[in-house]
């Protein structure tokens, strides 16, 4: 069920009437804001309040990465796969990481505190290695000096 | 015109074309993937890259997209230039990157685009080396099967579920190196045409399901040219057979009938013909433990015991039926004698049909062909749901509605062929599509506005319709706000440029259809070219209509009058379309029951003699489309036991009468002749296809490939040595692979192959040109032409009675799986077809105390139908609606006045 705030929200970005589903990556973005991730009985409620089936907004939903179609844990990771990171060091800092949480690109880790997610550029190819913890950018990241990033994500 | 120059040779094109329909109608070799002749061009593949030249002095060339590239005069391109051929290579290099290669085990294999235009690239070895990825398939219900595996994401599957079918749970899922395509969860496709994904999808992502329970290559199959018998439309059809089993249906192309698409109905229904219940030798009733049952006797024990019926001086009645060939109807005929047939319909299907053949027999308006319900700009219909009766007219119906937005994308300069910027200029626009149906239709999406009433009120906004076009057409007494509706209907109507208006029996009212006609015709009386259009119950409906004849009541009265001993029923399960208690007077009158039919129907089980006769597949005849387009049917293959044609049954019982001679009518040619003597409204039916002397070559055409497999030791459970070839002496074929297989004219060809084309998509080398009539003319004949002169007097208004007494007035609702009695029987249709139920509107249950679920009784005629309760919020009112023709259920004989009770629980 979407509460009317959330509805009223959605519907703040619904400019023409016949194209209700052009709302839908807002909606997506408002919703996953709420509750983390997109689950299917959000898919439904979205897509019936824009007048689209799931099938079509879920076609949506699973384009964007940002989108969560899965839980995620209360931070998200998104580490930069890019060419230009991985020629300054991404696989480094990708296995400390994983080493560090315990987890591969795609999970969670046990205490749920983070998710770990490759993202394809964060736009800072002259800053690699780069990764992003939910929406702060962090660049030139030192594998060795991971905690100094972490630790500022409970 | 235009000139373009390939590889230096100038050469001919059509003007307005792209470059890779230009290519493919020269007979050149461009591979492609993402282009589709009804889907239109979108280059998301980049398959069909050629290289284009500035100018002759142009040395160097840029590779550009055929199908994107439109053809312009004098332009120089280049297919076989290395770089173009290259850079194809390594498309499909890495299309395959993820692909399984996994033929040897894929239903696709042998008849796949991809491994043709592997081939056709000539990229032989696979370079990529990692980790494929894997997806996990889906169940998407019982006609498709589904392996995303294979998927080298062309997007054909979605642009044609989506845009050209209209459905809404078939979808592209991810991004990048995984795009899936599927529904968001497992579950039944929705569309009512999704078998077409088997043919439309150039890998074995989408396979056929019923297939895959007796799977068969496709050079090993024996085929013939056929037509779908499920419902009036007659598509035409490619049915395969192996080891006596029907196993699939393919879409056999007919510009002029369903072109690229069949619907699930007609691809699916075809498993009646494997049933073990069939009879396959002549039965007789006996008497056994003091219980009727049914012994089979040989050919001759049967035709000497009943031939004795029909001798001279004893009287036989015969009924024929809407589902049997114009041949079967004709023989029986001739066996009982004209005054003694009767059409098999009963009294109020009988005023309908013939309500419809007056009006398409004496009016000026032309009845399209059903691939031009496509070229329609206006559509109006009239207490039909399509897609539930007829179900592609309901698909075509659906294009027509883009055709007014389609002009504006073409004002504004862009090819129709190029899909996105076209459907992005159309964005929601529709043309007018007016929907007139007792309750909510399957076409409602696309429709400029619905209306839900009554058949009478359907009729009323009809004749006001009319009354509005011409003023001549006599008025209907209708309210402000129909009336309104009239204005703006009969508004767009007349300022389209070919406006179309549908109708039908399936309101069980004449006012209705007259209604249609008076529109139809206004329109024409104001020099508008209007289309009239008229769905029609069963695959020969119009066939036996065009003998004229008496109905199943008239039968009943006959043999009360007594005088006849003999009743013959012929394909028709009586018990469908009359009260049992009539057809139980009816068999119990007659002191000899003989059924002639393919099926162990209700009314079979009942007769003292039955005589198996063929299915669509197991024999020749002639079927006469809802417009009145004779087709032709081919035997695909020769069925087990006795059975053999009905009409055939019916000449052997005819001479073993005496009063044929034995030799007379043997072939299939010199039979239709005689009924074409008798009834001259069937002379064109001889055009339909060629007579069984026709050769190519002095050869015979083959039912087999040449590749097909294992003739020597197909049989060799029965005997070793190989069996000889049965002698077709009814039809140009043969069966076997012997014979000529190539210039086949179009009536005789079931396969379209040629060398390095093996997919379905092998049809566009056997069209004059893409999206055109096959080489040498589609086949078919059309028997009713329009009257332009016609000055036939408009039909009188309904009288609206909207008195609302106690009764409800009970109507069929049609279902595409369930209400048709072939594919009913076929498992994976039956497994669609709907629950029993009775559905009132909202507002009308709720007055009576009722929700929806509840447990109800419907007393109808005495009878009481214990169902459950649906509602609906926007159908007529006062209206009670059942599903027509399911199995096990009553007949019932709509409309009739009904009584709903809340059942009582025990
Ligand atoms: S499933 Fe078939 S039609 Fe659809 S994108 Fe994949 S290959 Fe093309
Ligand atoms: S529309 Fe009718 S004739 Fe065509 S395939 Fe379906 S059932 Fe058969
Ligand atoms: S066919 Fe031209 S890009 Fe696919």
């Amino acid at each position: 069920m979407l509460s009317d705030a959330l509805k009223r929200e959605i519907e703040s970005h619904i400019h023409e009437p016949e194209h209700r589903a052009a709302a839908c990556t807002e909606a997506l973005r408002i919703v996953q804001r709420e509750r983390g991730w997109i689950d299917d009985e959000s898919i439904r409620d979205i897509a019936e309040f824009l007048t689209m089936t799931p099938h079509e907004l879920d076609g949506v939903a699973t384009f964007f990465n940002l989108i969560h179609r899965r839980p995620v844990g209360r931070n998200v990771i998104r580490i930069c796969s890019s060419v230009s990171c991985w020629v300054l060091g991404y696989d480094k800092l990708r296995d400390a990481l994983q080493k560090k949480l315990e987890i591969k690109p795609g999970q969670t880790t046990a205490d749920q505190r983070f998710t770990l997610i490759p993202n394809q550029c964060l736009g800072c190819c002259d800053h690699g290695p780069a990764l992003m913890v939910n929406g702060d950018l962090h660049r030139d990241v030192d594998p060795d000096r991971l905690d100094d990033v972490l630790n500022r994500y409970a | 015109m235009a000139i373009i120059y390939i590889d230096g040779k100038p050469l001919e094109t059509q003007d307005g074309q792209n470059l890779l329909e230009a290519c493919i109608e020269l007979g050149l070799n461009v591979p492609y993937f993402c282009w589709h002749p009804a889907l239109g061009s979108v280059g998301a593949c980049r398959q069909c890259a050629v290289k284009q030249y500035r100018d002759e002095n142009d040395k160097q060339g840029r590779l550009v997209m055929s199908c994107m590239t439109l053809v312009t005069d004098g332009m120089r391109i280049s297919v076989d230039e290395s770089e173009s051929k290259d850079f194809r290579a390594n498309i499909i290099d890495w299309m395959m990157t993820n692909h399984p290669h996994d033929c040897p085990v894929c239903d696709e294999g042998g008849e796949c685009h991809l491994q043709d235009m592997t081939l056709m690239t000539g990229h032989n070895y696979r370079t990529y080396r990692f980790k494929k990825k894997t997806y996990v398939n889906q169940n998407l219900g019982p006609f498709i099967n589904h392996e995303m595996n294979r998927c080298i994401q062309c997007y054909r599957c979605v642009r044609y579920y989506k845009d050209y079918a209209g459905g809404h749970d078939l979808d592209a899922f991810a991004s990048h190196n995984h795009v899936y395509f599927g529904r968001h969860e497992d579950g039944v496709l929705e569309s009512e045409f999704s078998g077409n994904l088997v043919e439309v999808c150039p890998t074995g992502v989408f396979t056929d399901k019923t297939l895959k329970e007796h799977f068969t290559r496709r050079w090993d199959y024996t085929t013939a040219p056929s037509v779908c018998v499920h419902c009036a439309l007659g598509c035409n059809i490619t049915p395969g057979e192996r080891y006596g089993k029907l196993r699939r249906i393919r879409n056999r192309y007919n510009r002029s009938v369903n072109g690229y698409f069949l619907c699930d109905r007609g691809r699916y229904g075809y498993e009646f013909v494997n049933s073990d219940k069939r009879p396959k030798a002549p039965l007789k009733r006996q008497m056994i433990d003091g219980k009727p049952v049914h012994v089979p006797m040989t050919r001759d024990e049967a035709l000497s015991e009943i031939g004795k019926f029909f001798s001279n001086g004893s009287k036989a009645i015969g009924i024929g039926s809407p589902r049997a060939s114009l041949e079967a109807n004709f023989a029986l005929r001739a066996l009982v004698g004209a005054e003694n047939f009767y059409l098999g319909l009963s009294k109020a299907d009988g005023k309908l049909l013939s309500a419809v053949l007056e009006i398409v027999l004496s009016g000026p308006a032309r009845q399209p062909s059903l691939g031009e319900l496509k070229d329609h700009d206006a559509v109006l219909i009239l207490g039909e749901d399509m897609t539930n009766v007829a179900p592609i007219a309901a698909l075509n119906i659906r294009q027509s509605v883009n055709n007014q937005p389609r002009a504006n994308a073409k004002a504004m300069g862009i090819p129709e062929w190029n899909d996105l910027p076209v459907r992005r200029a159309m964005d929601t626009d529709r043309g007018p599509l007016f929907i007139a149906s007792v309750a909510p239709t399957r076409l409602d999406d696309v429709a400029t506005q619905t209306f839900h009433a009554t058949p009478d009120g359907i009729a009323s906004l009809g004749f006001a319709i009319a009354n509005f076009i011409d003023p001549q057409s006599p008025a209907a007494n209708v309210s402000g706000e129909v009336r309104a509706l009239a204005q703006q209907i009969a508004t767009a109507l007349q300022s389209a440029q070919k406006p179309l208006v549908v109708s039908g029996p399936s309101c069980r009212s004449e006012a209705v259809i007259q209604a249609a006609a008076n529109i139809a015709w206004a329109l024409c009386r104001k020099a508008k070219p209007a289309g009239i259009y008229f769905a029609a119950p069963e695959s020969n409906s119009v066939g036996l209509g065009l003998f004229g004849g008496a109905n199943i009541e008239n039968a009943a009265e006959a043999l009360r009058k007594g005088g006849a001993d003999t009743l013959v029923v012929l394909e028709n399960d009586l018990y469908r379309r009359v009260p049992a208690a009539l057809v139980d007077e009816l068999l119990s009158l007659a002191k000899h029951v003989l059924v002639v039919d393919h099926q162990y129907s209700a009314t079979a089980q009942k007769a003292e003699y039955v005589l198996p006769g063929a299915t669509f597949a197991e024999g020749d005849g002639t079927l006469v489309n809802n417009i009145g387009r004779a087709q032709r049917m081919m035997q695909v293959f020769n069925p087990e036991g006795e059975i053999t044609e009905s009409w055939r049954w019916l000449r052997r019982l005819r001479a073993a009468s005496g009063k044929g001679r034995e030799d007379e009518w043997i072939s299939f040619d010199s039979f239709l002749h005689a009924l074409v003597a008798e009834i001259p409204a069937f002379s064109h039916i001889l055009d339909a296809a060629p007579t069984a002397a026709f050769r190519v070559g002095g050869l015979k055409i083959p039912r087999q490939s040449h590749r097909y497999s294992g003739r020597t030791a197909m049989k060799a459970n029965v005997a070793v040595s190989e069996t000889g070839v049965t002698a077709d002496p009814d039809s140009p074929m043969s069966f076997s692979m012997e014979g000529f297989s190539m210039m086949t004219p179009a009536a005789l060809m079931s396969s379209f192959w040629t060398p390095g084309w093996n997919s379905a998509q092998s049809i566009t080398r056997f069209q004059e040109e893409v999206n055109g009539p096959l080489e040498g003319g589609d086949p078919g004949v059309r028997l009713i032409e329009p009257q332009p002169d016609s000055a036939v007097p408009y039909f009188d208004a309904v009288e609206t009675n909207e008195s609302h007494d106690a009764a409800w007035t009970a109507l069929p609702l049609y279902h595409i799986y369930g209400s048709e009695e072939l594919s009913a029987s076929s498992p994976a249709v039956a497994e669609l077809s709907p629950k029993p139920y009775a559905m009132l509107h909202s507002d009308d249950a709720r007055a009576r105390g009722l929700l929806d679920g509840d447990a109800v009784t419907v007393k109808i005629d005495g009878q009481e139908i214990s169902t459950s309760l649906k509602t609906n919020d926007t159908m007529a009112r006062g209206v009670v609606c059942l599903p027509a023709g399911l199995e096990d259920a009553p007949y019932i004989e709509f409309p009739a006045a009904a009584e709903i009770l809340r059942s009582v629980t025990s």
